[in-house]
This record gives structure tokens, sequence and C-alpha cells, in this order.
């Protein structure tokens, strides 16, 4: 028989951005306590997201978001056997630092929070646990990436339950990605400095069309169709925040919501998952809101 | 080249086809139970063992697996498809299923929650060192003498399997999906 007694690293890049590669074509979602998280998991999901306030309480609350209770996400920690990942707010270090203490599985740097730094994000590459950070273009992702992010959502518009923002998003980065493949060497340096992008990542995605990490889609995800949508738009997987547990029976909507994600290009599949399902969320049309929270971060 | 699947319900589905298609297998990815006819072998992906067993019974593909797995069908398992052949599950749900094909108790999280994952080198039987990815990585804590070990790794508590086959059944605790080196899936489809 073999065996090994050699030595072993954590935190490397591969192992970090190893969990999100794991995440793929499942569902992330918002959990305000272990009772959500139960069914969150009895339904499928492959993470959840321990918060105090899904984004839109956040939204109709107004003040200053901060890190969840770490007892909160401890109780989730017992409740489920899946990933459990919690928000800190951008630039806040020692939220970090803290959810690292608790053993959390992911951090997402979340402009959902109010930010604490108006400036820096949080230099992500000194964490053993890996970050999910937002981004609305390319040039954000690679920002982000270059600070040691390795996860990438679109933001979409939190808690509005309108798919719109997402969709943008994604576009966005998915033109901006087709740009740079299309552009010679020289172009490159002037294309980054456009993107306020790091070159060697610039010239990095132009050759290989596609981030060094995962994307997700992230904000106004309500339905199993807004779902397909965006899987078919590019994103690998979707975090789900208001749209289940604000919807009317968060149980058959988790549920349908994973089946989208896992048969998004099956039109028969999806109309059978999307039949019978109840209200989805009460939507917000993004051009009223007074805070665009994806304008948080930069 | 033989015809082998790769269960696509959810996980890094894309690694696994990327090193299978790179050592000249037909690829097939598997979502609805027909799609497992004419296959020579199957791939069950890392990803989360509860989100894919859920998927797995939504999609109606559980039962035409477990016959076929029982009628010999040829399946690899990493992470949390290990996960899903082996006959005991510790540290699981209350009601998490498995098709038991696999003589081994793994715990999930074994080696701990997502600051413990590592990388390390693992020596394999007939092949020599690879690289092993451990995520949130189950750990087989023990296994009948049907159970060949063909890698074991010593994690500062003893020797516990890495890689096993107990006739038609493979079962890795690490990914080998997620580096370039495919001699892990070599080695499987060669016994195709």
């Amino acid at each position: 028989m073999s065996s090994s007694h050699n030595p072993s690293t954590v935190g490397s890049a591969l192992v970090k951005r190893g969990l999100a590669d794991m995440l793929r074509g499942g569902v992330i979602m918002d959990v305000v306590n272990p009772e959500q998280a139960k069914i969150a998991e009895d339904a499928g999901a492959v993470a959840v997201m321990a918060l105090e306030r899904v984004p839109s309480d956040i939204r109709r609350d107004g003040g200053v978001a901060r890190m969840s209770d770490p007892q909160m996400i401890q109780e989730i920690q017992a409740m489920v056997t899946i990933p459990v990942m919690a928000k800190a707010r951008i630039g806040h270090f020692a939220e970090a630092q803290i959810l690292q203490a608790l053993d959390v599985d992911y951090i997402d740097e979340s402009e959902v929070l109010t930010p604490a730094d108006e400036e820096n994000h949080i230099d992500k590459w000194g964490f053993t646990v890996p970050f999910v950070c937002g981004a609305t273009n390319l040039g954000e992702a690679l920002r982000r990436i270059g600070e040691g992010a390795c996860l990438i959502r679109s933001k979409g518009e939190a808690g509005t339950g309108n798919v719109v923002e997402a969709v943008r998003h994604l576009r966005t980065i998915n033109a901006q990605l087709r740009r740079l493949q299309s552009a010679d060497a020289a172009e490159l340096f002037a294309l980054a400095k456009d993107l306020q992008a790091p070159l060697a990542l610039v010239q990095e995605v132009a050759s290989t069309g596609k981030l060094p990490v995962p994307l997700f889609c992230a904000g106004g995800i309500s339905t199993p169709a807004d779902a397909s949508l965006v899987l078919q738009l590019g994103a690998e997987s979707v975090f789900v925040g208001s749209g289940i547990f604000k919807s009317e029976d968060p149980v058959r909507m988790a549920r349908a919501i994973v089946e989208a994600t896992t048969h998004f290009d099956e039109a028969s599949v999806l109309a059978k998952v999307s039949t019978g399902l109840g209200a989805a969320m009460p939507g917000a049309e993004t051009s009223t809101l007074e805070v665009r929270l994806a304008e948080r971060g930069w | 080249m033989p015809r082998v699947g790769v269960l696509a319900l959810q996980g890094d589905v894309r690694e696994h086809v990327a090193r299978l298609e790179e050592i000249g297998a037909e690829v097939v990815r598997v979502r609805h139970v027909e799609q497992l006819d004419g296959l020579a072998g199957l791939v069950l992906p890392g990803g989360e063992s509860t989100a894919i067993a859920h998927l797995l019974t939504t999609s109606g593909v559980r039962s035409g697996l477990d016959e076929k797995i029982r009628h010999g069908l040829p399946v690899l398992g990493t992470c949390a498809g290990l996960i899903l052949l082996s006959r005991h599950v510790l540290g699981g749900r209350d009601d998490q299923w498995s098709f038991g094909a696999l003589d081994v108790s793994v715990r999930r999280n074994g080696y701990g929650r997502q600051i413990a994952s590592f990388e390390t080198v693992i020596e394999v039987k007939g092949i020599g060192p690879v690289p092993g990815v451990f995520i949130r990585a189950p750990k087989i804590e023990s296994w009948t003498e049907e159970v060949e070990v063909l890698a074991s790794h010593d994690h500062g508590d003893g020797d516990h399997p890495v890689l096993v086959r107990q006739a038609n059944v493979w079962g890795c605790s690490f990914h080998p999906e997620l580096t370039s080196d495919a001699r892990v899936h070599r080695l499987f489809v060669d016994t195709l």
C-alpha cells in the first residue's frame, strides 16, 4: 500500500478557488436563522449565506448594516452540513478576521452591508478563508481578483426582486471579455488602463477568454426562470437573497430554483418546476430606488 | 475510446469532462436516466453531496443508476461522489442516503471545514506522486478487506485511504480533476 506523509498547504489559491468550483451549478441561499438554513439544505442548496436581514429588509429598514451576530452564524453552522458563508462590510478587515475565526467557509465582502472604507477593499490574500466579491463590470471583477477574491458574483440590485441589473452586469462582463479576446497585444495596455484593472490579469483573461475564478450571479433573482436566464448568460451558479424567503411558499420556491439551476437549458423541465409556485417576492422598479447598492464598491 | 459519463447535476463537472477528453474518452454529461445507456463508465464529480443526492432523486436518475452500479457499471466518485458511493456516511444529515456500493465509512468534512482544506502530494500505487487537492474533504475512517487501497495520506492522525477501489466502484477523497494531471482518470479509464 502506498502512503503519503507529505507536507500540506492550506489557503492556497487552488484550494480557495476549488471550493467555488464545487459550488458550480448550484444555489446559494440567504438565510436569517437555523430553520431557514434547514429548509435551504433540504431543498438542495449548495451553501447558505448567514445574515441577520435579507437585502429587501435591509433596504426597507435603512441605517447601518453590519456583520451578523456570531451566535446566529454558529447556530446555522450547527444546523446544516453544507458550507456556510457570511458577509463582511467592504473594507472591514476586522469583521473578516472575526468571520475567519468563526470558521465560516466563504466571506462575502458585500455591498449589501454599509461600506466601512470608501477607498479600499480588504486585502484578501492575507486570509486562509476564501472571499467572494461583487462586480458590475470586468474591471471591477479583475480589481477584486487582484485583491485576492476567489469567486466573483454579479452585484445585481439586491433586495429588489428585479433581475435587470444582474443581467446588465453579466452582459457587460461578457462583452468586455469578448473585446479583450479580439484585442492585439498592444491594445491590451490601453484596455487595462480603461478597465482600471491589473495588466497581468487583463493579459490572462484576454488569452483564456474567461475569468480566472468562477463567475456566479446575485441580485434580484426571484423565479426559476430568472435562474435559467442568468445561467444561460454565462453565470455558473446563483445566489438567491430575498427571492426565496420573501416568496409566498419558500419551500417550493427553493426547490424549484434548485432544479431550474441544474436544468437551466431544458425548457420543458423549467415549465414543470415553474408551475403553481405561488407568488414570487414583491418586486421593485430599480429606476425609482433611493439607494443603489450596486454603486457601493468600486 | 470508451464512452464515459459525468453526472452533471451539480459540481465541478467541467473539470472532469476536460480530464477525460484529454485522455481521449468520449464524454457524455448525464442529467437524465436514459443518458446512462451505453456508457462504459461514469464519474460522480465533486460538489455538495446533499445537493447532488437531492437532484439524483428529483431528476429520476437515482434508481436507474443504483441498478447500473449493482450490475457492474464502473463508477469513480471524487469527494462528494465518494460520499454518494459509500456504505456508511458519518457526520451527514440524519436522512442522508447513499448508494452503499463501496464498503467504507466516510466522515463528511472529515478533514475539517474550508479553512482546513489543503493541497499535498499523494503517492498512488502504480502511478507515483500526484497532486492531491482536498476541499472540505470526506475522510475514509474504516473499510473492509474487499476494498483495495490505492493511496493513503497521513494528516497527522495516522494513515487514511484517499483512493480506493472495490471491483467496479472507485472512490477518491481528493480532487484529481482540479489539476492538469489526468493520471488518476487514466487509471480508471484504462480498466473500462
